[in-house]
């Protein structure tokens, strides 16, 4: 076993680290604030391929889709600085670009993957709806088949990078099976007739990542844009959902990160009763606590997407990963802003933003408490040997 | 038409630390980076080779750390990389450093169509020796034109126009023709970031070639300490003297002995 990043590993966190700093960071706080993600960062991050880093080189990605602790050094890196640029690309890649390369055929790979690589295109996936959330099941957005073409109607909601999307892969009800629906996902273009952006949300946190709600009427899509087969959509939604939570994890051990660099920071410059308060145990058990939960969510989100370099069945890790990380960075925004007092509230300093950002990994693509039942139907049924 | 790049790895702080004892940096702890100047170096490489068409080559002297950095030249879009190192390299100051640069460029041109077409860049100084003597040394080893502090760049042809900045006031144009070697200052661009798939194409696709004293084949009284004329006697970081100066009147004399001041320090 070993721990240590290869060389390649090291070069790509430095890079992307360097280049966060040097091009994100400095506008993160105003992006925060405007709703809205700064269109020169966009260009850069075009540049970097950082839309296409999961992706091969000859679909126009970085060529790191065998590489995906790669990924995450990657997403978690970006999520370091921003958590809404990390949501952002995050999605794009690891529930859009990525499936489509993985499930996708090659005229889709064609039609779609180079240009969302590229990062010509924003990339969505639209699975919720107003009363499908944690159950996914319950997806009402209808697709009716007519001649060699599928009619789309309904329409989803929160759906990242919906309004800027403009290739999207949408989880519709292809019929039912007795009391089981049957889904199918389709790869849909917005140039399309009858689609259009409706509400674009105001959040808590990763304000500047888009969130919309989809409206869909009469939407014409080919049969070739099926993704996988008809009928297949649910358990397919499920596993790009495992990679999905691989990407997620990354982005909040980034933000968990970000929060105990600037707690440690803090503590080591703010004097109260004539030392720094590091010195108060108080304050270091938080600092303990903080690094410990991190730490542990890096750990399995390498582990995640270690298995899934290897072929192994890495499903119940990275809902592990999803889980531990997410509270973690959570749980570190919390004592970061604890930390710093009164000022740990206003927007002077970054943890105010990290703390309205953490909660965000609590909750989409699973909250914590799908999280658990995900992991806890897989232990019930195949016992705690599987891992 | 072959662009080198001579690039160093320095400490990537801007005030180093000595330990007193040995009288040697103190390395540990601190991250290596590519020496500032030199990263212009490279970007004004990749530019000649995007607009003409070049290979571009860049070579360091340094322990096996030092491929870090050529790797990350590689991943800005370098062609090819050499790593000049052996323990025979080893203390070299910047006669030596020069000498053993320049065996490896004359090596390399010795498998070259035309052994005269071909630019050498380097950055202005490097930021830890800081003496901006490596460039000139190389060109008179090398037997070319050399163009110190460039801070701007335009090739016709083979003719090479450059903007060099002159005892730190003037601009002099000069313009020559290839073999050249060039020294750049950090004014003249602004370098890129290596991209994802640059970094992977330098680990997968792009290889670091290492060159020793057996394949160099040097003059050994010309290598490392035993071809240094340069004698450490003493490292220490200078001293900052800061003068409290406190100016009492009226507004309007204040304002005249602090200009007064000022312009005695050459500040105005
Ligand atoms: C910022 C953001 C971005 C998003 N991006 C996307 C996207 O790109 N694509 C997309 O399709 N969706 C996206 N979503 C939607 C997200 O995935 C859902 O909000 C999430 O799955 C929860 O669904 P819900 O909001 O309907 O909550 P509900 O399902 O109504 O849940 C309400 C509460 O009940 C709990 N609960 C529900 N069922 C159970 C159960 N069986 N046992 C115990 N507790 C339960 C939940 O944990 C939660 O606490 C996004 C949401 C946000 C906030
Ligand atoms: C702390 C310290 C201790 C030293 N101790 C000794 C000693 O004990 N004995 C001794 O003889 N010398 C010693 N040196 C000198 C050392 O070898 C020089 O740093 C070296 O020769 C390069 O000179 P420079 O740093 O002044 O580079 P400059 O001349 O300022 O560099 C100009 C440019 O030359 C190129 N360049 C410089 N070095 C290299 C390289 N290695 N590979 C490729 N390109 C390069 C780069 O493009 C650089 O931008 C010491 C230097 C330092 C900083």
């Amino acid at each position: 076993m070993d721990f240590t990043l290869n060389e390649q590993q090291k070069m790509l966190k430095k890079i992307t680290r360097e280049f966060a700093e040097g091009y994100i960071a400095p506008v993160a706080e105003e992006s925060d604030q405007n709703s809205k993600l700064d269109e020169k960062v966009f260009q850069k991050m075009k540049e970097m391929n950082y839309f296409g880093t999961c992706i091969p080189e000859e679909y126009g990605g970085a060529g790191l889709h065998d590489d995906t602790i790669s990924f995450c050094i990657v997403t978690e890196e970006i999520g370091r600085v921003d958590a809404s640029w990390g949501i952002t690309t995050g999605v794009h890649c690891s529930v859009c670009a990525y499936p489509i390369y993985k499930f996708g055929t090659e005229d889709q790979r064609q039609r779609f993957l180079i240009d969302l690589a590229k990062g010509n295109k924003v990339g969505a996936f639209c699975l919720t709806e107003a009363n499908a959330g944690s159950d996914a099941g319950g997806v009402q957005l209808g697709a009716v088949k007519d001649g060699d073409e599928w009619i789309l109607n309904g329409s989803k909601i929160f759906a990242t990078n919906g309004g800027i999307a403009e290739t999207l892969l949408v989880v519709a009800k292809t019929g039912e099976k007795g009391s089981r629906k049957e889904l199918t996902i389709f790869i849909v273009d917005t140039n399309t007739p009858g689609y259009s952006v409706g509400v674009k949300e105001d959040k808590l946190g990763v304000r500047a990542s888009n969130t919309s709600e989809l409206v869909f009427q009469d939407v014409h899509v080919p049969q070739e844009n099926i993704l996988g087969k008809t009928g297949e959509g649910f358990q397919l939604s499920m596993k790009i959902l495992d990679f999905g939570r691989i990407s997620i994890a990354s982005q909040c051990v980034g933000l968990g990160q970000a929060a105990l660099e600037a707690s440690i920071k803090y503590s080591n410059e703010r004097i109260q009763f004539g030392r720094p308060i590091g010195r108060f145990q108080g304050i270091q058990w938080k600092i303990s606590d903080m690094a410990c939960a991190v730490e542990s969510g890096r750990l399995l989100t390498y582990k995640a997407a270690y298995m899934c370099d290897n072929g192994m069945d890495y499903s119940l890790v990275s809902a592990m990963a999803k889980l531990v990380a997410s509270e973690a960075a959570m749980k570190a925004a919390h004592s970061a802003v604890q930390i710093h007092g009164g000022y740990g509230l206003m927007k002077a300093y970054p943890v105010e933003r990290y703390f309205r950002d953490a909660k965000m990994g609590e909750i989409y693509e699973g909250t914590s408490e799908i999280q658990r039942l995900v992991i806890a139907n897989q232990l019930l049924r195949k016992g705690a040997n599987i891992l | 038409m072959k662009v080198f790049v001579c690039i160093k790895q320095v400490p990537g702080v801007s005030e180093v630390r000595i330990d007193p004892k040995t009288n040697t940096l103190v390395r540990e702890g601190i991250p290596s980076i590519i020496n500032p100047y030199d990263k212009n170096a490279i970007e004004l490489a990749l530019t000649i080779k995007e607009e003409n068409g070049a290979e571009v080559i860049a070579i360091s002297m340094g322990p096996p750390q030092a491929e870090e950095i050529l790797r990350e030249a590689l991943s800005m879009g370098v062609d090819k990389a050499f790593l000049l190192t052996d323990k025979a390299f080893a203390g070299a100051d910047t006669l030596a450093t020069s000498y053993t640069l320049a065996l490896a460029i004359k090596r390399i041109l010795k498998s070259a169509k035309n052994k005269k077409d071909y630019l050498v860049i380097l950055g202005a100084q490097a930021i830890d020796g800081d003496t901006g003597q490596v460039g000139p040394e190389l060109a008179e080893e090398l037997d070319i034109p050399q163009i110190t502090y460039v801070q701007k760049f335009e090739l016709k042809e083979n003719k090479i126009i450059v903007e060099r900045i002159f005892r730190t006031e003037e601009v002099v144009i000069i313009e020559t023709q290839l073999p050249a070697l060039l020294s750049v200052l950090r004014e003249i661009n602004i370098p890129r970031f290596p991209t994802m798939s640059g970094i992977v194409d330098a680990y997968t696709k792009k290889e670091v070639i290492s060159l020793d004293a057996n394949e160099l084949k040097p003059d050994k009284r010309k290598i490392g300490l035993n071809g240094s004329m340069t004698e450490v006697w003493k490292i220490f970081i200078p001293e900052r003297k800061a003068e409290q100066i406190i100016i009492k009147g009226t507004n309007e004399e204040i304002a005249q002995e602090l200009c007064r001041n000022l312009k005695n320090d050459k500040i105005l």
